[in-house]
């Protein structure tokens, strides 16, 4: 069993966790991430490493499907049944120059880990975080202490530029020479923000979170194309070149259960309301 | 046999044969001819005293039966289950020339199963030698290796990267062949012999190489979890699997029971499943007991499918309709599977593997509607490990090299299993990770 040391409400819908797991906190880098199961029948899903301290990693989430809205049940204290990790690839860090790292929605929850490993490899390190409105905007603060510049994009407009970080990374790519970008977070916020970067060729990795089962190689569920080829987002990944990754099939396999996700979801909704259950107060 | 009828069977995952009676085994083990020198024992890759075993059987001596079996053997309901005793003990039997040979499978089952009810006695284990032996991976290999040397007196800590312990006697082989009751009962069994596990480790991520290389001895017995895919036009489509994932979503995470169970898998009315091994009998049987018609694409013929022959017969009676000498060319659909377009095969002169090779017959193309495509075309050894233990010599095929004793280039690591053969039998990985453990073991006391 692994204990959640820590549960936090972040925004609507996205809460930050921090999870005692030694054996994956002492070997996680960034770009990584783990697998968990909360009981017995529970399934596996993935979820980036946000942060690392001590014996606990940070893992930070929106409630999207029935798992991640059984786990925003949880508080401080419970236990989740299984953790895995580190898994995947650690991200490519060197000393680049200057690295832009960018995050859209919960997406922003990979950008602290990324943007520390290049600022402390020598790069100057630029952050760009968007999310659909003030309110849903997290992580400001920890990016800010991070990075040597930090931009912020509202699509309200109701905090920093008003738009997408796409709009920012434009702008920035035709005053500056900008030498690596990371851009995390939905498909189609990767597939378009990555498209600014390709007249200047510079190179861009994106994470990617298509459906996984075991994160080990072992099944094939998690399978992208990447220039052509097929490979393992788990193994291979997560993050690849975001100028070869073809985000259209990424996105149509992430559609595979959607009617099966619904029903349970629905169903546990429903079991929620039958049995009175509040759910924990996140403070 | 005492297999349930197919009608019923299909309609759930419990067990297909339902095993001898007491009885049934005293009159079966009557009929071994206890052979001064027996082919039996020499067509078993672990080398179990079967004429003993049988012997206490027809005594109806059971525990001894049990003692005798579990000598050589710690996981005897699994081998009995699923060896292919037809190409190994009973295929050499005596009996076999004139009359059928020994069920020597089905005994080993029932003295396995009796034993479990009654509760299980546990080999004597040798004092503790200090000596720290790490094993990676709980499959059939790493646990006979585990259990061999914790029986020698080692401290063995196991390590398994998912949440259950077992590899692809948990993930792949579905319960109404193998149940899964009797899997943890067997590793339990391991497990009491002093055998430390650690689940949710994947050694090269969770435990450094630096701190396997740290133990006195290291097994590696990763498997060959890295399925092939054919690498046809519309192979991403929603709707195609990998044997391996399609297994695993219904044995391991139960996606049979969802949403009681929370991993889905999607059903589909017409399935076609691509293989002629025991994976793809084992994806075909599972589809069908989701409620699919299910066809069986093979691109020999179906005497040369590598499915142990039972396992084609248990399929047929469950009609799975079989496509032999007919091969993929692409998988058809916008975004989810539609259709699989085939080609039909004729079977020309015999090739590497000593089997006639198959060639495409021009314009013989054909098309089956389905909606699911399952691809049971293999797998190689899982990369991951391996590529990250420095010094670590790597065959062609991705294998760890090892010598006769399964030593690998590193002189305290050693290797068993489908990650030093390539993917092979349950029993072929128990066979070579029992003689990894002698040579560990030998080597830990300095002989």
């Amino acid at each position: 069993m692994y204990k959640i040391d820590a549960a936090t409400k972040l925004a609507d819908r996205v809460y930050e966790y921090w999870i005692r797991a030694p054996q994956v906190a002492q070997h996680a880098r960034a770009g990584q991430f783990i697998i968990l199961r909360l009981h017995e029948a529970g399934e596996r899903i993935p979820l980036t490493i946000s942060a690392i301290r001590g014996d606990t990693v940070r893992v930070i989430f929106m409630t999207v499907g029935k798992t991640t809205e059984e786990l925003a049940t949880l508080g401080a204290g419970d236990s989740i049944s299984d953790v895995v990790g580190p898994l995947g690839k650690p991200s490519e860090i060197g000393n680049y120059g200057t690295c832009c790292v960018i995050g859209g929605g919960v997406g922003i929850a990979s950008t602290p880990l990324i943007a520390k490993e290049l600022k402390s490899a020598g790069n100057h390190v630029i952050g760009i975080i968007g999310a659909r409105s003030a309110d849903l905007l997290i992580l400001e603060d920890e990016m800010r202490e991070i990075c040597d510049e930090l931009h912020i994009t509202t699509d309200d407009g109701s905090k920093g530029v008003h738009g997408f970080a796409a709009d920012v990374l434009k702008k920035l790519l035709a005053e500056r020479k900008i030498d690596r970008v990371w851009i995390i977070g939905p498909a189609i916020m990767m597939k378009v923000t990555a498209g600014a970067t390709v007249p200047y060729g510079v190179k861009t990795y994106v994470s990617l979170n298509p459906i996984m089962v075991d994160g080990t190689g072992m099944c094939g569920s998690c399978r992208v194309t990447v220039g052509g080829e097929t490979k393992f987002a788990c193994v291979d990944g997560p993050e690849f070149d975001a100028h070869q990754v073809d985000f259209a099939e990424l996105m149509q396999r992430q559609r595979i259960y959607t009617g099966q996700e619904k029903a349970s979801l629905e169903r546990f909704a429903e079991h929620r309301c039958r049995c009175g259950e509040g759910g924990h107060h996140h403070e | 046999m005492s297999d349930r009828p197919a009608d019923v069977r299909i309609k759930d995952f419990k067990e297909v044969d339902g095993g001898l009676s007491a009885d049934e085994a005293i009159a079966e083990a009557e009929r071994c001819l206890q052979c001064k020198k027996p082919l039996c024992v020499k067509g078993c890759p672990v080398c179990i005293d079967i004429p003993a075993f049988i012997g206490h059987v027809a005594e109806g001596n059971f525990p001894a039966a049990a003692r005798a079996l579990k000598e050589q053997n710690m996981l005897p309901a699994i081998c009995g289950r699923v060896c292919p005793q037809e190409t190994q003990c009973e295929g050499v039997c005596i009996l076999g020339n004139k009359d059928t040979p020994i069920r020597i499978g089905a005994l080993e089952r029932f003295v396995a199963d009796r034993e479990r009810e009654s509760g299980a006695e546990l080999p004597e284990t040798a004092k503790p030698t200090g000596k720290r032996v790490a094993v990676v991976g709980s499959g059939p290999a790493g646990l006979t290796a585990a259990a061999e040397l914790a029986r020698a007196g080692h401290a063995v800590t196991i390590y398994e990267s998912l949440h259950e312990a077992g590899g692809v006697l948990t993930y792949g082989i579905p319960a109404f062949r193998l149940p899964k009751d009797v899997v943890r009962a067997e590793i339990d069994q391991v497990l009491a012999l002093g055998a430390r596990l650690k689940k949710n480790h994947l050694v090269g991520r969770s435990v450094s190489t630096d701190e396997l290389l740290g133990y006195d001895a290291v097994f590696l017995g990763t498997g060959a979890g890295l399925p092939a895919f054919m690498c046809i036009p519309g192979e991403n489509l929603n709707g195609v699997y990998s044997a391996n994932e399609f297994l695993t979503r219904v044995n391991l995470m139960h996606a049979d029971a969802f949403p009681e169970s929370d991993t889905p898998v999607l059903h589909a009315a017409r399935v076609a499943v691509i293989g002629g091994g025991n994976v793809a009998m084992d994806a075909a049987r599972v589809a069908r007991r989701l409620g699919a018609k299910v066809s069986l694409i093979y691109r020999r013929g179906e005497e040369e499918m590598p499915a142990r022959r039972a396992e084609v017969v248990h399929a047929k009676e469950e009609e799975i309709e079989f496509y032999t000498c007919a091969n993929p060319t692409r998988i058809l659909g916008e975004q989810s599977v539609t259709g699989v377009e085939c080609v039909k095969m004729s079977l020309c002169g015999i090739d590497a593997s000593g089997r006639r090779s198959p060639e495409p017959i021009e314009g013989s193309e054909f098309t089956l509607d389905v909606d699911m495509v399952i691809q049971a075309i293999g797998t190689s050894p899982n990369p991951l490990l391996v590529s990250l233990i420095p010094g670590l010599e790597r065959g062609r095929r991705g294998n760890v090299v090892v010598d006769k004793n399964g030593r690998t280039s590193i002189p305290h690591v050693y290797a068993g299993g489908d990650i030093a053969t390539g993917a092979a039998t349950v029993i072929e990985a128990m066979g070579s990770a029992k003689k990894a453990a002698a040579a560990i073991d030998a080597m830990l006391k300095g002989e």
